[in-house]
């Protein structure tokens, strides 16, 4: 019994997330597994991803936020356009110079915050106000359109089956036949080894429940995404940016001083490490992810206009706290990031399939943030108590 | 005789695993004034806590008899009301607000909607004046110097209608002339009928000002002496304070060969970070030899901490200045990086506060100092990880199912033991350890006290903070007194007692 409510709560949000999604399969008879819900999944919620990756880096530093990513992803637009479509700057030199632009402003914003000690929240601020303000000036409160098909193709594409199957993509299917064996090869070897050298391990059941689940959700989406014409480059960049940075978060030395920070600034610092600098990367890191996300949706409207990126940096903190992510820093998973961005992206797009107005919609979406916060810290609580 | 005022009868107090009061008994007759003298963390700040209401009522066992009756105090606004006022040893005043804003915060004049300025500064001058300050109660908090602030709290409860003042050392932060204008004050209150309880350790302050003095020791009161019936010294004070038995607590340290000198610092000076013009070390100079444990003592707030942790790569304190010799030769450590790699390590105090990342498990606690050296391409090793941490578990003797555990789950000497695995795994030459047995039973200290037997068996050097005296005397070859920021003297472990270093303490607090 203790057990069995051990791993409902480690689990908890997976299993809403799949309650979730056949409520909305009832709700919406049948149409929530159609295979054009896939694709638009991952072509409305990538962007999310990307941020909440950044922002989960800033959190994890204490539960520090940057409020200045939607306008940022606005600002970058307005210059990309400009480049590209105005000035007619060739697509790799304008992805460059927005890439710059993102550098400085993460050194900037960064140094301020690390270094000049100025609250993350105000500095953000300033620039959720000031980019805003910029890019709408920069566009002369009009959109730009069309983005060069090259661009576009870069997100909005997908990968060409090398095969030529016939409605199904097969080098879709293939894919995720590949990750499947790769994902299982890895979790036998990780139990394995530590078998091996006679180390804590989990049961061999718990291992293969978790690789026959994780492999049926593999498929479904490659025979899901195979129907709707393969592999979306969206998912491409996705998937390498989660994977790089579940990397580094959970196996190197920089990763677990984000932690640590969050857990205890001042015996991280007096452990020798220099905190001031992983504040300084935290800033930096996420101005380099907002503007990969800002070509998402560049090319996702195929035009740069004032609005773009409104409330995504709100998009991005919801998707990390109903992931698990600590409000207070020092705890919080990539994985867990991504099924809270997942769950949010669910719950929009069945609304949507509902015809649900925008505004109930927002109502809804309040109310599982808080939800999820509640249910946290409840959680925590429970666990010091034992 | 006159009439008792307060009576607290058989209070005692437990907090989780330590009784911080066992039975204590205090009677205040009305009009005098009362000292309560102790080492720290005898339990004279949690008595005055329990009488003031900052612990309620139904917490604590025993009775507090207050002008003739019970008191079930459960907030401490409950205690004002009957007119006992507590002065903490910590200003609380609001820097950014003027003075008169100050003394009535929680109190304020007029109605709840509407607070009547015009008669909170009259008033607030009126109290001012009775405390001998000719300040305007609108000039700020923190243009005024520290001398004046106490002054202010005193003003502030005499506007809460006090008649039983209570103040917590209340001299700590200031200087000579100051402390004598405040003591000079309370004996003027007195004549006029006030009540006051005065907690210091400033023994000739209490010798001057106070007609009682109750010692308490270990959480229990020692005996009450009255001036006016029995010849008080400060030697007769000290005895009461310390008077315990030195008995088979710490373990025998066998055949360890004491080395060349292995740190050294000279005229080591360090100045306050927010008021630069305060030195908070003053030309202090020690060194340690290896193999050798020396002890710092001295009472809170003398600068220990304060060296300890400038010395460790500038991590307290601005202008600092001095050397330091680690191994014979000259070193200027910047960073704490710095100081980790030239093999000094520094055991903070305050273990949960600067010291370990509770909510993280034990293994990420035992590697942080060091994650480098288990991390090829900065890329952690976690077998290697998991095998640190279990070496060093069973090395300490840390109590814990896993060290997948979080430290947080862990008791206060296990936590320790966690610290102390964290910095032996840093492999230190030269290991600082501040209060290295605060708030841990009998039990685990006997077990930190072996654990320092083998670091200087090992040839490291320990400097080890303590402001327990029978643990200083206990483990130190030997021994700084600190006071004031100043080495007062340094005793080798023969000639040391604990009323040889309280009465050095005592001298050099006079300033002599």
């Amino acid at each position: 019994m203790k057990k069995t409510i051990e791993i409902l709560r480690k689990h908890t949000m997976k299993i809403v997330l799949v309650l979730i999604v056949i409520f909305f399969s009832v709700m919406t008879k049948g149409q929530m597994f159609a295979a054009s819900s896939f694709q638009a999944l991952i072509a409305q919620n990538a962007y999310v991803f990307v941020l909440a990756t950044g922002m989960l880096m800033c959190m994890l530093t204490g539960g520090n936020i940057d409020l200045s990513v939607g306008s940022f992803v606005c600002f970058i637009g307005a210059i990309g356009g400009i480049m590209m479509v105005r000035g007619g700057m060739s697509v790799p030199m304008a992805m460059l110079l927005m890439i710059g632009a993102g550098v400085i402003y993460g050194i900037v914003e960064g140094f301020l915050i690390a270094y000049i000690n100025i609250p993350p929240w105000i500095a953000t601020l300033a620039g959720y106000l000031a980019f805003r303000g910029w890019g709408t000036a920069l566009l002369n409160g009009a959109t730009i359109a069309p983005m060069p098909d090259g661009f576009i193709k870069m997100f909005n594409g997908s990968v060409p089956d090398l095969f030529g199957g016939a409605g199904l993509n097969i080098t879709c299917i293939l894919v995720g036949v590949i990750a499947c064996v790769l994902f299982v090869i890895l979790q036998l070897k990780g139990r394995n080894d530590k078998v091996k050298r006679g180390y804590e391990s989990e049961s061999m059941t718990s291992v293969v429940v978790r690789c026959v689940l994780v492999c049926a959700v593999i498929l479904l989406f490659a025979y899901k995404l195979a129907q709707a014409g393969g592999i979306p480059n969206n998912l491409i960049w996705v998937a390498v940016i989660v994977l790089i940075y579940n990397f580094i978060t959970s196996k190197t030395t920089i990763g677990r001083y984000f932690y640590t920070i969050g857990g205890n600034v001042e015996a991280t610092r007096l452990s020798g490490i220099d905190t001031k600098r992983i504040f300084f990367l935290a800033y930096l890191n996420m101005a380099v992810l907002t503007v990969i996300s800002a070509w998402m949706t560049m090319a996702r409207l195929s035009a740069a206009n004032p609005t773009a990126g409104t409330n995504y940096e709100m998009d991005a903190i919801s998707a990390c706290v109903v992931g698990g992510v600590s409000a207070y820093g020092g705890s919080g998973t990539v994985f867990g990031m991504v099924i809270g961005a997942t769950l949010i992206g669910v719950i929009n797009l069945g609304m949507s399939l509902m015809s649900i107005d925008a505004n109930w919609q927002k109502v809804v979406k309040g109310v599982v943030l808080l939800a999820a916060v509640v249910f946290e810290i409840m959680n925590n609580k429970e666990k010091t108590k034992e | 005789m006159a009439k008792i005022l307060l009576e607290m009868k058989n209070i005692t107090k437990t907090f989780p695993g330590v009784k911080a009061l066992d039975n204590v008994n205090l009677k205040v007759e009305e009009g005098e004034i009362h000292a309560l003298v102790g080492e720290n963390g005898a339990g004279k700040s949690t008595l005055m806590n329990v009488l003031s209401g900052i612990y309620p009522y139904g917490t604590y066992d025993g009775d507090i008899v207050y002008n003739g009756e019970v008191c079930k105090f459960n907030k401490i606004k409950d205690s004002e009301e009957k007119g006992i006022v507590i002065i903490h040893q910590e200003l609380a005043l609001i820097p950014y607000m003027t003075i008169g804003e100050n003394m009535f915060l929680g109190n304020e004049r007029g109605k709840s909607a509407a607070i009547d300025w015009n008669e909170t500064y009259g008033e607030a001058d009126k109290y001012l004046k009775m405390v001998g300050l000719s300040e305007s109660s609108k000039v700020l908090v923190k243009d005024i110097g520290t001398g004046k602030q106490q002054l202010v709290e005193i003003a502030k409860a005499m506007a809460k209608h006090a008649k039983l003042l209570i103040l917590d050392e209340p001299t700590s932060s200031l200087n000579e002339k100051d402390s004598q204008a405040l003591l000079d004050l309370l004996l003027k209150f007195k004549k006029e009928g006030m009540t006051s309880i005065i907690i210091s350790h400033k023994l000739n302050e209490v010798a001057y000002v106070a007609d009682k003095i109750t010692v308490i020791r270990d959480g229990s009161t020692i005996e009450t002496m009255d001036k006016h019936t029995t010849e008080i010294s400060e030697d007769r004070i000290i005895q009461g304070m310390v008077g315990r038995e030195l008995t088979d607590r710490f373990p025998k340290r066998h055949d360890v060969k004491i080395g060349d000198i292995n740190m050294e610092v000279k005229n080591w000076t360090v100045h306050h970070p927010l008021y630069p013009e305060r030195k908070v070390c003053d030309n202090v100079s020690i060194n340690v030899r290896k193999g050798e444990v020396v002890g710092i003592s001295g009472l809170m707030g003398a600068g220990r901490t304060e060296l300890a942790m400038s010395i460790f790569g500038q991590s307290y304190g601005t202008n600092i200045s001095g050397q330091l010799y680690l191994d014979g030769k000259e070193v200027h450590l910047k960073t704490v990086k710095q100081a980790i790699q030239n093999k000094l390590a520094y055991v903070t105090e305050d273990r949960k506060g600067n010291g370990l990342v509770l909510t993280n498990p034990i293994k990420i606690n035992t590697t942080l100092a060091n994650l480098d050296s288990i991390s090829p391409r900065k890329i952690i090793d976690k077998d290697k990880e998991y095998q640190v941490a279990e070496e060093y578990r069973s090395k300490l003797k840390t109590k814990c199912p896993t060290v997948e555990q979080n430290v947080g789950n862990l008791s206060g000497g296990n936590q320790q033991k966690v610290l102390l695995a964290k910095w032996m795994f840093a492999d230190p030459d030269v290991l600082i350890l501040d209060e290295p047995t605060r708030g841990i039973d009998v039990g685990a200290k006997y077990e930190i006290y072996c654990i320092i037997n083998d670091l200087v068996a090992a040839g490291k050097s320990v400097v080890m903070i303590s402001s327990e005296l029978p643990e200083v005397l206990g483990m130190s070859d030997r021994i700084y007194i600190m006071n004031e920021g100043k080495i007062a003297g340094e005793l080798s472990s023969e000639e040391a007692t604990q009323e040889k270093i309280m009465s050095i303490i005592v001298n050099s607090g006079k300033g002599a």
